[in-house]
């Protein structure tokens, strides 16, 4: 099939970017869309060009790497998946195609469609994780856990980090992800103890990346590739509510 | 400062703070808006009901009771709209650069378009005041209650006021908007609180449409029965003042 | 033997059940105020990598940690999908240490060693305790405790799992633990930053030479000791189920300071993965071996037939009984579709080579549902493997209810790697290798489920307890980039970037790793012989030519270009692939995931005829071949030198794998 392309490209963090478009000829419609892309890359490098950047790595839509906002939807429409599990056999000849990053003042771009996502690991390394030294872990048995609460706890454990919430979201914000990661420790009762700690500390970071505020308009459950549900965002503001009210208190 | 006062401030700095700041003035709006819509509908009773419910509002706790609620109110009101403009503010900076193809997946019309529903419900909300609360129309503000004159004759305010279509298809607008702004804001205020989740979703939805819907109903059928005569002849109300020979 | 003597395995004195427990309790110590002094760099973030260098944090050392991802969070351990092994007996099974060792030791083709192996399975049970611990949300039962299956043909139900994601969230609790160092200041991260150089001082090695992939710039530095955990070099096939940034590079420039290299002969290939589609093929998916339990592998009994399924002329579903060849249940009447990993993926390619594959690129066979969906119903099927029959539906656009699946053997996991001891420690002092990039634990064949077992055991456990026997005789921060080696090396990094980056070429990197991979696939691969081994190692310095010769990269060195980055990757594999081949030619045996068409069992072995195996099956030469191949570095196409350490089996016999 032969599309047309509508690609951002931005040779750096401080230039300005703009839309350029391709033809893609002869794409066979068993491609991936990043295959898509690398079919693309060659004819580009081959005629004396530079080849579109993008970032991308396991391709089989669990690293969190790849992330091109197709047509205006992160991730494209098609539910549950990532970029790199889209495939060409669902778009039609002739199509024109639009591919840009995933947008966000917290997540600058580093060149064309690749964005440096740092923001999300200082969000983690504030608070996103249970304190335990390695060797001082009790028998993995002595504590059971309820099924129920294990069950949920590893829907949201799910993430993958890909920013697409971000990317989908009107205000950029961060919450399915800081949600997500808060329910699947917090519902555990190895996370118990931070579990004030870790929701202030990610929250804070959250706002200081200069991630937006939740309007509660579930885009961002709609293009999760894991389909992580919102429920972790109200949880996260009940966790928080009841955080700071201690915190005030203390 | 306390710690307290810097764990308000926190809170308040913060964005789901702020978020639970505007989910809880707009629940007390919200509420405020049940109860107003049910005591306006006393119109419907008669000029005797209504009246009756104006004059105990006004002599509610010898009086202070309307300011507590009006200061309650104007209070929750400022919150709500200095909470959410600073919001949006923040949220237009977190996306710089916006995108050339723009796609929305499943977000309501309503949702998106909260800052403006908001804005023209509080132009609204002015000129509602200044229409019926404050009354800068004199005409309007010397109604007496023909079986009661030592009382206003709210009943008769509101027939008045409504004579002029522009007044009624502003009412239309400010509270077609104020509906959609609650069709979305009534879920919401749950989200934000964290009561929440998959199995209640669906009911939280519909709870919010259904108020929104009932507000709509109920605030407007006032206007339009009023337009339709169904409140009957308004009162003379410019013969009160400036022609005072043409009295009966 | 080297210059730096024999190969010294360093592996403690005493029983081997009690080895481990010795060597700790003599260890040498740092103490405490001093650890803090100590510089150590690690390269990787993935399970190996991540663990250690949160671990050596959190005791006290200053660390430095690179990936070449975007995130530490993004390594390639997140892709496994299986589980992990421990021997926790919490089925009350009958697993034990012991058992774990041993199964091991026999996946292994007896080709692992035992002090090693003994020490992983030992360790393995602190693994799920400290993982539980961190938050990793395993699979449950309904009473709360811990589920397990049994997996890769186990006899106990000793793997751990969180359903499809085991190595995400493994990856995920080690990575939320390295994010707790990085805030609180014991690591120093490196994102997207590349090693490109080891830096030898004193035959120590005191540091790397880097490149910061957004900004293109090379530096160096400088530390204490080295700790290398990049993972495996399945890519040097091209076509693999390994992520796309997965190289070689870093233990390769290891390998040209002096590093050995341990049997890269040894390479994994999984039989159950989506087949190629096509030339534009960037990557194989891996479709969890649980299929095989309903599922029936067949091709069709004629090439007619596969020829008219090859042009869409037929369907499989079309295909009567009588004419359908399920090969395995045919030779393997015992075993069935549940024959072992290298025999399913052998005979896969004997039927394609016959020119009875089914997919339209002539390579892949059926695995059929269809009797199973009309035995357990397709809810059954369902519910067991829903997930998996969406996966396989969304990449090839076929509905496996309906039509059978087509499967073809790819490259999974590279047993090879970076020669080391018991320590961990490579022959170059100072460097400790971990994870898949070293050699230790799988001898010639991994099995299921032990690679993260593995990955962790080394980064958490045992790295901490054997890297102060080598910084107890160092002085901390002795070595500084100021060492007239960090200059030189670095001139010699840059010198290489600017000479990829002026040949200016007519052809892209991947053409050429393309054509590499699809050499070493056929020579190198599935089944080798002696003769496309030569052949192999007569056409690698060809490409290699070309490639240096005709490459082309666009765009600038001193900025995010990733062509660049390909083509420092690729530029070592073929290399790389060289050595491989060396060694597969000088392993004149077969075992393992290595095997030679001109050592199998014959129907004139004794051992086929008592029927203990089947004709075809790989055979080991133990009296000339038990030693570890490690290979030391002798020049750019030059022959690699052989180091053997012979293996000595204390504690097991040694015995012909059977799977009848
Ligand atoms: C599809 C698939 C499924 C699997 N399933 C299972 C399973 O179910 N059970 C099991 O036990 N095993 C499984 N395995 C194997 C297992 O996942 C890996 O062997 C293991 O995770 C490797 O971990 P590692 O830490 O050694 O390397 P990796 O996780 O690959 O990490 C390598 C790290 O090194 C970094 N790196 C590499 N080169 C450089 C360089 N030059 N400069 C800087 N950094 C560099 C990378 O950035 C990365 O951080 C599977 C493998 C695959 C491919
Ligand atoms: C009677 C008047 C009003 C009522 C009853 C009301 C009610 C609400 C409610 C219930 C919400 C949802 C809170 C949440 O997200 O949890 C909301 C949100 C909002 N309101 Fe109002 N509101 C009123 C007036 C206004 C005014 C005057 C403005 C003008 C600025 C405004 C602007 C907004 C905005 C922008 C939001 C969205 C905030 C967000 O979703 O984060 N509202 N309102
Ligand atoms: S490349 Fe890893 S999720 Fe898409």
């Amino acid at each position: 099939m032969n599309l047309t392309l509508k690609v951002w490209r931005q040779e750096s963090p401080n230039d300005k970017g703009n839309i350029e478009t391709y033809e893609a000829k002869d794409i066979p419609a068993e491609a991936s869309f990043l295959e898509m892309l690398d079919i693309v890359n060659e004819e580009i490098i081959v005629a004396g060009g530079d080849p579109i950047h993008f970032d991308h790595d396991c391709r089989e839509g669990i690293c969190g790497a790849c992330s091109l906002t197709i047509n205006g939807v992160p991730h494209s429409k098609e539910n549950g998946i990532t970029t790199c599990q889209v495939h060409m056999r669902k778009f039609r000849d002739g199509d024109t195609i639009w591919i840009e990053p995933f947008r966000a003042r917290a997540f600058p771009i580093v060149k064309d469609l690749v964005t440096d996502r740092a923001s999300f690991d200082r969000i983690i390394a504030s608070g996103g994780y249970i304190s335990v030294r390695t060797g001082s872990a009790v028998d993995a048995n002595s504590l059971p856990v309820n099924f129920e609460d294990a069950s949920e706890s590893f829907n949201a454990a799910a993430c993958i980090g890909c920013g697409a919430c971000v990317a989908a979201c009107k205000n950029a914000s961060a919450m399915l992800f800081v949600g997500a990661k808060a329910a699947h420790l917090n519902l555990l009762p190895q996370g118990e103890p931070e579990k004030d700690k870790r929701v202030l500390g990610m929250v804070r970071q959250m706002d200081a990346e200069g991630f937006g505020n939740c309007t509660n308009q579930y885009e961002c459950e709609a293009v999760c590739p894991k389909e992580i549900s919102t429920d972790v965002i109200a949880k996260l503001n009940r966790d928080y509510a009841t955080a700071a009210t201690r915190e005030a208190v203390e | 400062m306390n710690s307290l006062g810097k764990s308000l401030c926190r809170f308040w700095h913060s964005s789901i703070g702020k978020k639970i700041v505007v989910a809880l003035t707009g629940a007390m709006l919200i509420l405020f808006l049940l109860g107003h819509v049910v005591g306006n509908l006393l119109v419907f009773a008669g000029r005797e009901a209504m009246n009756d419910y104006a004059e105990f509002l006004l002599h509610m706790m010898h009086g202070t009771g309307i300011w507590v609620a009006r200061i309650g109110l104007l209070v929750a009101l400022v919150l709500h709209i200095v909470a959410t403009v600073s919001l949006v503010r923040q949220n237009r900076a977190a996306r710089d650069v916006d995108y050339s193809c723009k796609e929305t997946v499943q977000a309501s019309k309503s949702s998106r378009i909260m800052i403006w529903s908001g804005l023209t419900v509080l132009a609204f909300v002015i000129f509602h005041i200044l229409h019926f609360t404050v009354r800068v129309d004199s005409g309007l503000a010397n109604l007496h209650d023909p079986a009661n004159p030592d009382r206003h004759d709210t009943f008769g305010m509101v027939v008045a006021g409504f004579q002029n279509p522009l007044v009624v298809l502003f009412y239309i607008v400010g509270i077609s908007l104020l509906c959609s702004h609650l069709s979305h804001g009534i879920a919401s205020v749950f989200q934000t609180l964290g009561w929440r989740s998959k199995k209640v979703a669906g009911p939280e939805k519909k709870l919010g449409w259904a108020i929104a819907i009932l507000l709509w109903l109920g605030f407007l059928s006032i206007p339009v029965a009023t337009m339709m005569g169904c409140l009957g002849d308004p009162p003379k109300i410019h013969a009160a003042v400036e022609e005072p020979a043409k009295a009966e | 033997m080297s210059s730096n003597g024999s190969l010294d395995s360093a592996i403690p004195p005493g029983p081997l059940a009690e080895k481990w427990t010795n060597y700790q309790a003599k260890a040498k110590l740092i103490n405490p105020a001093n650890k803090r002094k100590f510089n150590i760099i690690v390269i990787g973030s993935g399970l190996a990598g991540g663990s250690a260098a949160a671990t050596l944090s959190e005791l006290g050392y200053n660390v430095k940690c690179f990936c070449y991802q975007d995130s530490p969070r993004r390594a390639h351990s997140i892709a496994a999908q299986g589980g992990i092994n421990a021997a926790k007996n919490y089925q009350n099974d009958g697993d034990s240490v012991w058992r774990l060792f041993y199964d091991t030791i026999k996946g292994g083709d007896f080709r692992s060693r035992e002090a090693n192996v003994h020490r992983l399975a030992e360790v393995s049970t602190n693994i799920i305790d400290q993982c539980v611990a961190q938050g990793v949300p395993f699979a449950r039962e309904y009473g709360g405790l811990l589920a397990n299956r049994s997996f890769g043909g186990a006899q106990v139900s000793r793997t751990f799992y969180a359903a499809g994601q085991t190595g995400q969230q493994l990856l995920i609790g080690c990575y939320q633990a390295l994010e707790k160092e990085i805030k609180k200041g014991g690591v120093t991260m490196y994102p997207r930053t590349e090693m490109l150089d080891l830096v030898k001082v004193d035959g120590h090695a005191k540091g790397i030479v880097v490149r910061d992939l957004t900004t293109g710039e090379v530096s160096s530095h400088a530390a204490d000791c080295v700790i290398m955990a990049t993972g495996g070099y399945g890519n040097v096939f091209y076509l693999s189920t390994n992520a796309m940034g997965c190289n070689v590079m870093a233990a390769f420039r290891a390998h040209k300071r002096g590093a050995y290299f341990a049997n890269p002969c040894y390479t994994q290939i999984h039989p159950t993965c989506i087949p190629v589609s096509g030339d534009y093929q960037s990557k194989l998916t891996l479709m969890s071996e649980s299929l095989r339990n309903d599922g029936r592998i067949w091709v069709p009994k004629s090439k007619e037939t596969a020829a008219k399924i090859r042009e869409g002329k037929l369907s499989g579903n079309d295909v009567p009984d009588e004419e359908r060849d399920y090969y395995l249940e045919r030779k393997y009447p015992s075993f069935g579709n549940l024959a072992p990993r290298d025999i399913s993926s052998r005979s896969a390619k004997e039927a394609c080579d016959e020119g009875r594959g089914v997919a339209s690129t002539g390579l892949g066979v059926f695995l059929d549902f269809r009797d199973a969906i009309a035995r357990l119903g397709e809810d059954t099927i369902r519910s067991r493997y829903g997930n998996l029959f969406q996966m396989y539906e969304k990449i090839s656009g076929d509905n496996p209810y309906k039509s059978p699946m087509m499967i073809y053997p790819a490259v999974h996991y590279t047993m090879g790697g970076l020669w080391v001891d018991y320590n961990l420690q490579s022959n170059l002092k100072g460097l400790h290798v971990l994870g898949e990039a070293n050699f230790s634990d799988h001898g010639a064949n991994r099995l299921g489920a032990s690679a993260l077992m593995q990955g962790l055991a080394d980064g958490y456990f045992v790295i901490p307890s054997t890297l102060p026997s080598y910084l107890a005789e160092v002085t901390p921060g002795s070595v500084t980039t100021d060492a007239p080696e960090f200059a030189q090396a670095e001139a010699e990094v840059n010198e290489r970037i600017e000479k990829l980056m002026s040949i200016n070429g007519t052809r892209t990197v991947d053409s050429f790793h393309r054509e590499l991979g699809l050499l070493v696939w056929d020579k190198c691969g599935m089944a080798r012989s002696e003769e496309g081994l030569k052949e192999a190692l007569e056409k690698i310095p060809a490409i290699r030519e070309a490639f240096w010769s005709d490459v082309r990269i666009p765009g600038k060195a001193d900025g995010l270009n990733m062509e660049l980055e390909k083509a420092g990757r690729v530029a070592d594999f073929i290399d790389f692939a060289e050595l491989m081949c060396h060694d597969a030619l000088d392993r004149a045996e077969s075992c393992g995931g290595h095997f030679r068409v001109e050592h199998q069992f014959t129907p004139e072995d004794e051992a086929v005829q008592s029927g203990f195996t089947n004709d075809g099956e790989a055979k080991r030469h133990d009296d000339d071949f038990c030693y570890v191949a490690a290979w030391g570095y002798k020049g750019p196409g030059e022959k690699p030198d052989l180091h053997k350490e012979e293996l000595d089996f204390e504690s097991v016999e040694l015995s012909v794998r059977s799977y009848k």
